[in-house]
C-alpha cells in the first residue's frame, strides 16, 4: 500500500479534489441524461464523493500528517503546497473531517427532501462545489487562497439558498444573503489589501514574520479589524448575523443544515489560522487588541442570539438563532487566548465544540427537513404530537436539542463545559458568566420544541404515512455520532489539542 | 465490577422496557427493577468499606480506569461506595421498585415510555451516588434532569409545562455555578492535581496545596468555591430561598415521580453538600460567622418550610413543603460538624427518603381513589380505606419523629450532634429553635389527617371509593416496615455511616461531648 511519503505533494488536497471531481461527475451525468434524471444515481455519486473525501481525510490523519513526529516535536509533518499558499496540517484535516461528515448527512437527507424536485444534479453539484471551497478554506495559507476559497463557498451557497425557485421566501432569502455576502466580501478584500500595504505580503508565514518584526500602525490595525468583520460574517457573529435567520429560514432545510454547520466551521478555521498564527496577539496587541475585540464579539453574539431565539415562533428561525449563539460560544476559543492561558487547550475547546456541533446542529436541521417533508407547518405548535407519530425521529431530535443545550445526552455536554473551562482558564470572568447565563436561557427555547413534540396532543389532521429512508438514516447517523461523542470525546479532544498545539 | 453491573443492568432494563408493549411495561419494569435491587443486596452483603472515601478510606467495589484527558487532567471512570453513599444506593433501588409498582394504577398512557424513563432516572441517580470522579459524577448529576423533565412534562398535571421548565432551568443554572466552583478548586490546586478524582481533589485541599488563583488568596478561593458549590446544591436540596421549584414540580408530577423526586432526588443535593462542602471545604466553617450563617440557613429552612406547609390546603403540597423543613435538619446536622451531627444528617437523608416516599405514595393512593388532593374536599377516608389511612397515619407519625420510627432516630441524632458543637456559637439556641419545627410539623400533619381521614365519610365524587389495590398497600407496607426497622435498629446503617463520617470530623474542627457520652458510634 502506498504511503503518504511516496505520493506527490498535491495528493494532500485529495479531500478537496474528490469533492470537485464528484461535482463535475454529477454535471457530466446530468449532461448525458438530462431528461430522465436519476435521483438515486445523483445522490449516490454525491454520497460516495463525500465518503471518499472523508476517507482521504481520515487516512491522512492516521498516517500522521500534521501530527508531531516522534523524536522531533518541531516537525509537525504538515504538507505545504504551491509555495506554501496551501497547507495540509492537523487543523485543516480536523475541519475537513467535520465538513465531509456534514456533507454526508446533508446528501443523505437531500435524497428524500428533493423528491420530485427539478435541477437535482445542479443542487448536488453546488453542494459539492461549496464543500470543495470549504475544504480549501481549511488549508488556505495565504490571503489569496483564503479569499478565493471563501468565494467558492459563497457563490454556490447563494444559489442553494434560493434553489426553491417557486418559493418567494427562498428567493428573497437568497437575494439578501447574496447582497450582504457581497458587501462582506468587499470588506474582507479591502482588509486584505490594507494588510498587504503594510506588510508587503499575502502569504501567511511572510505576513507573520513582518508582524513579528515590529509595530505596524493604524492602517494595519484597520485591515485586521476589517478581516475580522469579513470572517464574522461567515460565522454569523453579531452584528454580522442578520442574514442568517433569513437565509436559514428561506433555504431548503438540508441547505440550512449545510450552511449553518459546515460553512460556519470553514469560517472558524480561517479565523483560527489568521488570528492565532498570523496576527499573533503578543505582536499585534500594541496596534489592535483583537482578543478584547473578540471577547466583546463573543459575549454580544451569544447574548443577542439566545435572547432573540427565545422569541421565535418558527422552529427553523429558532435554530438559526441557536446556531448564531453557538458561534458566540466557539468564539471563546479565540477570546480566551489571554496571556496566561494554555493556548492549545483554549483553541482545542472551540475546535472540539465545532465537531460535535457539526453533528448535533445538522441533525436538528434535518429533523426540520423531515417535518417539511411531511408537510407539517413551520411553527413550534405545528410540531405538536410528532413524538407519538414518529418516535424514533423525535428521539433523535431530543438528543440533538438537549446536546445543543449542553445536557449529558451527547457530546455537546462535554464540549460546552470544555468551553466553560476555557473561559475560566483564560480568566475572563465575564465570558464565563455570559456562557452560563446564555446556556440557561437556551434551555427555554430548546425545551419548548421538545415539549411540543412529546407532551402536546397532535393536531387532529396530523397523519404521517411515509418514513423516508434517507432522512431517517441521516438522523440516525447524526444521533449516533452525537451520543457516541460523549463517551468517546477523548480522541477528538486529543486530535483538536494536537492540531491547536501545532498552530499556537 | 459489581457497580458497573448495577448500572449496566439497570440501563439494559430501561432499554428493554422502552421497547416492550404498553400492556406489560409496568409489570416488566417492576420485575426488572428487582435486578438492581438484588444487586444492591449483594453489595450489602459484600460491603467492606471503612472510613470515608474522600479521606483515604477503603472504598468498596472500587474500580478506576482512564477515560480521557481534559487539558492536563485525566478524567477517569472511578466508581465506588463508602458508608455515606451506599445507604443512598440501597435507598434508590428500593424506592424505584416501589415507585414503579405504585405507578400501575395511575399511569395509563404511554406506559413503556414512562417506565423506561423511571429506570433511566434510577441509572442516573445510582451514578451520582457511586461516581467518584468529578466529571463522571457530573455527567450523572446532569443526566438526572433529562428523564425527570419528561416525566413531569408528559405525565404531569395541568401546569406541567411550567413546572417542568422551572425544574430544569433552576437546577441547570445551579449545576453551572457548581461546576465553576469545583474548577476554582481544581485550578487553585494547579499542577499538584493530575486527575479530577474527588479523592485527589479532596486530598489536595487537605494537604494545603491550594494555591493562588488570579491573584486571590487560597482562603478566598476556598470561600468562593464553598459559596458557589453551596448555591449549586442548595437548589437541589432545596434550601429556602431556592425552594420555589419544588412545590410546583411536586404538585404537577404524578405521585410515583414525586416519590423519586422527594425520596432520592433531593438527597443528591444533601449528599453533594456532604461530599464537597462539608468534606473537602469544612475549614471554611472555622472562619468568621460562616458556620452560624449556615446554621441560620438550615434553621430558616426548617421553620419557614414548616410554616409554608402549615398554610397549604393541598395534601401533596403539605408533604412537599415539609420536605423542605426536613432537609433543613440535614443542613443543621452537617454544619454541626460533629460525629452525630453529620451521621444523623446522613441517616436523616435515608430516613426522609423512606418516609417522604411513603407519604407521597399514600397521597397518590388517595388521589387515585378520590381524584382530589384538597384537604377540604375529603372527610372520613379512613372509613373506606382503612389500611391505606392506617399506614399513612403511621408514616406521618414517623415524620413527626415518633420514637421507634426512623425519623426519630435521624432527628435526635442531628439534635445531639448540633446541641453542643464547638463550631457554632450559640449552638444550643439554634438546636432548640430547630426542635420547634417538629411542633409545627405535628400541628399541620395532625390537622390534615384529622380533616381528611377521620370524622364521618363525606366526599362529593362520582368515583366509587373502595379499598386500595393490593399492590399499592404492599408498597406502602414495605416502606413502613423499613421505617420501623430503621427506627428500632438504626445501627443497621448507622454503624457504616459513623465509620464514614468520623474521618471528616476528626480532621475537622470539633468533636462533641455527646459523642464521648454515647461512645461515638462504632
Amino acid at each position: 500500500m502506498a504511503t503518504i511519503a511516496t505520493l506527490p505533494e498535491w495528493a494532500a488536497l485529495a479531500p478537496a479534489l474528490t469533492f470537485a471531481a464528484a461535482a463535475f461527475l454529477l454535471l457530466l451525468a446530468d449532461a448525458v441524461s438530462p431528461e430522465e434524471g436519476n435521483p438515486v444515481a445523483l445522490a449516490g455519486i454525491s454520497l460516495s464523493g463525500a465518503l471518499v473525501s472523508l476517507g482521504f481525510t481520515v487516512w491522512y490523519v492516521v498516517e500522521g500528517t500534521g501530527q508531531p513526529r516522534e523524536g522531533d516535536p518541531s516537525d509537525a509533518g504538515a504538507i505545504e503546497l504551491f509555495d506554501a499558499t496551501l497547507v495540509v496540517d492537523g487543523m485543516s484535516l480536523f475541519f475537513s473531517a467535520i465538513i465531509a461528515s456534514v456533507v454526508v448527512l446533508v446528501v443523505l437527507a437531500s435524497y428524500d427532501y428533493l423528491q420530485d424536485h427539478p435541477y437535482q444534479a445542479e443542487y448536488y453539484s453546488l453542494v459539492l462545489l461549496a464543500a470543495t471551497g470549504m475544504t480549501m478554506v481549511t488549508a488556505a495559507n495565504s490571503f489569496v487562497t483564503a479569499f478565493i476559497a471563501i468565494e467558492l463557498v459563497s457563490l454556490p451557497s447563494y444559489a442553494l439558498v434560493s434553489s426553491l425557485k417557486h418559493n418567494r421566501g427562498s428567493v428573497e432569502a437568497g437575494l439578501k444573503y447574496f447582497l450582504i455576502g457581497a458587501l462582506s466580501s468587499a470588506i474582507f478584500a479591502y482588509g486584505i489589501s490594507l494588510v498587504y500595504v503594510t506588510t508587503g505580503s499575502l502569504q501567511f508565514d511572510a505576513v507573520t514574520s513582518v508582524v513579528e518584526g515590529g509595530e505596524l500602525g493604524g492602517i494595519f490595525g484597520l485591515g485586521v479589524l476589517m478581516i475580522l468583520g469579513g470572517i464574522a460574517f461567515k460565522i454569523a457573529a453579531v452584528p454580522f448575523h442578520f442574514w442568517a435567520p433569513e437565509a436559514y429560514e428561506g433555504a431548503p432545510a438540508p441547505i440550512s443544515a449545510f450552511i449553518s454547520s459546515a460553512s460556519k466551521a470553514a469560517g472558524f478555521v480561517l479565523a483560527f489560522r489568521v488570528f492565532v498564527d498570523v496576527f499573533t496577539w503578543e505582536f499585534v496587541e500594541p496596534t489592535i487588541d483583537w482578543v478584547v475585540a473578540i471577547q466583546i464579539l463573543a459575549i454580544v453574539t451569544m447574548t443577542v442570539a439566545n435572547f432573540a431565539a427565545l422569541k421565535q415562533e418558527k422552529v427553523k428561525r429558532m435554530l438559526a438563532y441557536s446556531s448564531v449563539g453557538h458561534a458566540g460560544y466557539v468564539l471563546i476559543a479565540l477570546a480566551g487566548l489571554t496571556a496566561g492561558a494554555d493556548h492549545a487547550f483554549v483553541l482545542g475547546s472551540g475546535m472540539a465544540h465545532l465537531l460535535v456541533y457539526g453533528f448535533m446542529n445538522t441533525g436538528a436541521f434535518l429533523y426540520v427537513a423531515l417535518a417539511e417533508y411531511w408537510g407539517v407547518g413551520r411553527r413550534i405548535e405545528d410540531y405538536n404530537g410528532l413524538g407519538a407519530q414518529a418516535p424514533f425521529a423525535s428521539a433523535t431530535m431530543t438528543v440533538f436539542l438537549f446536546s445543543l443545550a449542553g445536557l449529558p445526552i451527547g457530546g455537546g455536554f462535554v464540549s460546552k463545559y470544555y468551553l466553560l473551562l476555557a473561559s475560566i482558564e483564560g480568566e475572563v470572568a465575564l465570558l464565563a458568566i455570559a456562557l452560563i447565563v446564555n446556556s440557561v436561557v437556551s434551555l427555554f427555547y430548546y425545551t419548548r420544541v421538545l415539549w411540543a413534540i412529546w407532551a402536546e396532543n397532535p393536531a387532529a389532521d396530523l397523519e404521517i404515512e411515509q418514513y423516508p429512508t434517507g432522512l431517517y438514516a441521516a438522523l440516525a447517523l447524526a444521533a449516533l455520532a452525537t451520543v457516541l461523542l460523549l463517551p468517546a470525546f477523548g480522541p477528538v479532544v486529543d486530535l483538536a489539542n494536537t492540531a491547536a498545539e501545532m498552530l499556537v | 465490577m459489581l457497580i458497573e453491573f448495577l448500572l449496566g443492568i439497570t440501563l439494559a432494563s430501561a432499554l428493554l422496557v422502552f421497547m416492550a408493549p404498553d400492556r406489560i411495561a409496568g409489570k416488566l419494569a417492576a420485575l426488572l427493577s428487582l435486578l438492581p435491587l438484588g444487586t444492591a443486596g449483594v453489595m450489602w452483603l459484600g460491603f467492606d468499606a471503612s472510613g470515608n472515601a474522600l479521606r483515604g478510606g477503603e472504598i468498596a467495589f472500587e474500580s478506576r480506569f482512564e477515560w480521557f484527558d481534559l487539558g492536563s487532567y485525566a478524567l477517569q471512570w472511578h466508581v465506588g461506595v463508602d458508608g455515606v453513599s451506599f445507604p443512598l444506593v440501597a435507598l434508590t433501588t428500593v424506592l424505584t421498585t416501589l415507585a414503579i409498582v405504585s405507578s400501575w394504577t395511575p399511569i395509563d398512557e404511554r406506559q413503556s415510555q414512562f417506565y423506561g424513563l423511571m429506570l433511566i432516572v434510577e441509572v442516573a441517580l445510582l451514578g451520582v451516588f457511586v461516581g467518584l470522579d468529578f466529571f463522571l459524577w457530573f455527567v450523572f448529576w446532569e443526566a438526572v434532569l433529562i428523564p425527570m423533565y419528561f416525566l413531569i412534562a408528559i405525565w404531569g398535571g395541568p401546569r406541567r409545562e411550567y413546572a417542568a421548565m422551572k425544574f430544569i432551568i433552576y437546577t441547570n443554572l445551579a449545576s453551572l455555578l457548581m461546576f465553576v466552583g469545583v474548577f476554582l478548586l481544581v485550578f487553585g490546586l494547579g499542577d499538584s492535581l493530575t486527575t479530577l478524582s474527588l479523592v485527589d481533589i479532596s486530598a489536595g485541599i487537605q494537604n494545603g496545596q491550594l494555591g493562588e488563583l488570579a491573584g486571590f488568596d487560597p482562603a478566598v478561593i476556598e470561600v468562593a468555591a464553598f459559596v458557589l458549590l453551596f448555591l449549586g446544591f442548595a437548589v437541589k436540596v432545596p434550601v429556602v430561598p431556592f425552594h420555589t421549584w419544588l412545590p410546583d414540580a411536586h404538585v404537577e408530577a404524578p405521585s410515583p415521580v414525586s416519590v423519586i423526586l422527594a425520596g432520592v432526588l433531593l438527597k443528591m443535593g444533601t449528599y453533594a453538600l456532604l461530599r464537597f462542602n462539608f468534606t473537602m471545604l469544612n475549614d471554611v466553617l472555622d472562619a468568621g460567622w460562616n458556620a452560624e450563617i449556615l446554621m441560620s440557613i438550615g434553621l430558616v429552612s426548617v421553620i419557614y418550610g414548616a410554616m409554608l406547609a402549615l398554610a397549604q390546603r393541598d395534601l401533596k403540597r403539605i408533604v412537599a413543603y415539609s420536605s423542605i423543613s426536613s432537609m433543613g435538619y440535614v443542613i443543621i446536622g452537617l454544619t454541626a460538624l460533629t460525629p452525630h451531627g453529620m451521621g444523623g444528617a446522613t441517616f436523616q437523608m435515608v430516613s426522609h427518603g423512606l418516609i417522604s416516599g411513603l407519604m407521597f405514595m399514600g397521597v397518590g393512593v388517595f388521589y387515585n381513589a378520590t381524584h382530589t388532593r384538597m384537604v377540604g374536599d375529603m372527610s372520613g377516608l379512613a372509613d373506606r380505606m382503612p389500611w391505606t389511612a392506617g399506614i399513612f397515619v403511621a408514616g406521618a407519625f414517623g415524620y413527626m419523629g415518633l420514637p421507634l420510627m426512623s425519623g426519630f432516630a435521624g432527628e435526635v441524632l442531628v439534635f445531639i450532634g448540633s446541641f453542643n458543637t464547638a463550631t457554632v456559637d450559640g449552638a444550643p439556641i439554634f438546636t432548640a429553635l430547630a426542635m420547634f419545627g417538629i411542633v409545627i410539623v405535628a400541628g399541620y400533619l395532625l390537622w390534615a389527617m384529622q380533616r381528611s381521614l377521620f370524622g364521618p365519610f363525606e366526599l362529593e365524587t362520582d368515583y366509587e371509593i373502595g379499598r386500595a389495590p393490593l399492590h399499592d398497600l404492599a408498597s406502602l407496607a414495605v416502606l413502613l416496615g423499613l421505617v420501623i426497622l430503621l427506627g428500632v435498629n438504626p445501627d443497621l446503617i448507622y454503624g457504616a455511616i459513623q465509620d464514614a463520617v468520623q474521618p471528616i470530623v476528626q480532621s475537622g474542627v470539633a468533636g462533641d461531648a455527646a459523642s464521648a457520652f454515647l461512645g461515638g458510634g462504632h
